[in-house]
């Protein structure tokens, strides 16, 4: 049953990127294109998934489980943190690049050619690779900005510790 | 061409009934990213066969309403190092920031999540910078 409306879930969403022209690169880039000949289709999209959405949260909010019975998601993290802000701004560079996000990306695999499937490959491979690259940026954030733990957690006298750092 | 933005809501209207659809009966949030990278790094072992399945819809329905117009041209770039270095940015990054366009941008805006409107910023931001240095000082796409 999950697997149906899963099946359903994603066959609607591939269906309404279709239709909204969100598969064509050009109409994508020409969103993100400011300076050029800009094109406003993706706001009207957003604007009209974003709306249903809004109710839809109203219900979902007040709902214990899913209808299916499982737990409903959440709760959300809220802090806005590098890794959000850092991987953001790299996934809207290649974004930009090739007028692709994931979604379309799964969505127009079937009538893409060999650029959409070497798309979905490179971005396996960049998914792939992101634990990585999050583990070295927190070992950069150790190193930099990381006040020196207290050893055993016991309360030390300014005393001890100096002679151990000495 | 002035008719585009009637599509895109329509469109729209749909993406965001299949993103209540999943989360109203299944409990889940649609994220794009989330449901593809949690199959490539392992991280969604458990639920490996509802995301095949939101997978599996995602891909086989949009060619049966290809033939309803004369044509769908994806505009798709030829160019192999773009596609590679696109690919590899969209993979990474969806994963660091932990979502994408539908998961921060659909999802996350419509219940004023601060995460979801600053990662749709950034990502915005970030896109708007590659077209005005990539196309219009280097022409290269």
């Amino acid at each position: 049953m999950r697997n149906f409306f899963a099946f359903l879930s994603g066959g609607l969403f591939g269906a309404g990127l279709l239709v909204a022209g969100m598969v064509d690169t050009k109409k994508v880039q020409g969103w993100l294109d400011v300076f050029g000949d800009w094109d406003p289709t993706l706001a009207f999209v957003m604007g009209g998934a974003v709306s249903v959405m809004f109710f839809v949260w109203i219900f979902a909010k007040r709902r214990e489980t899913s209808m299916l019975g499982s737990p409903m998601p959440g709760p959300f993290p809220r802090l806005v943190d590098r890794n959000l802000v850092l991987g953001s701004l790299l996934f809207g560079a290649g974004w930009g690049l090739a007028g692709l996000c994931p979604g379309p990306a799964m969505g127009s695999l079937s009538f893409n050619g060999w650029e959409g499937w070497l798309f979905l490959i490179a971005m396996g491979v960049g998914m792939a690779l992101a634990p990585r690259a999050k583990a070295w940026l927190s070992v950069l954030d150790r190193s930099t900005l990381e006040v020196p733990p207290c050893e055993n957690g016991t309360k030390e006298t300014p005393a001890t510790s100096a002679t151990r750092g000495a | 061409m002035h008719q585009d933005w009637i599509w895109g809501l329509v469109g729209g209207l749909m993406i965001g009934a299949g993103a209540g659809l999943f989360l109203l009966v299944n409990g889940r949030i649609m994220g794009a990213s989330g449901i593809i990278g949690g199959l490539v790094d392992g991280s969604g072992r458990e639920t490996v066969s509802e995301r095949v399945a939101f997978l599996g819809g995602l891909i086989a329905v949009p060619p049966l309403l290809v033939p309803l117009y004369t044509t769908v041209d994806t505009h798709m770039t030829s160019s192999v190092w773009v596609i590679v270095a696109a690919g590899l940015m969209v993979g990474l990054g969806t994963r660091i920031a932990n979502g994408c366009t539908s998961g921060h941008g659909v999802c996350g805006i419509s219940r004023f999540s601060l995460r979801g409107i600053v990662a749709t910023a950034f990502y915005l931001l970030g896109g708007a910078l590659v077209l005005v240095i990539f196309r219009h000082f280097l022409g290269v796409i």
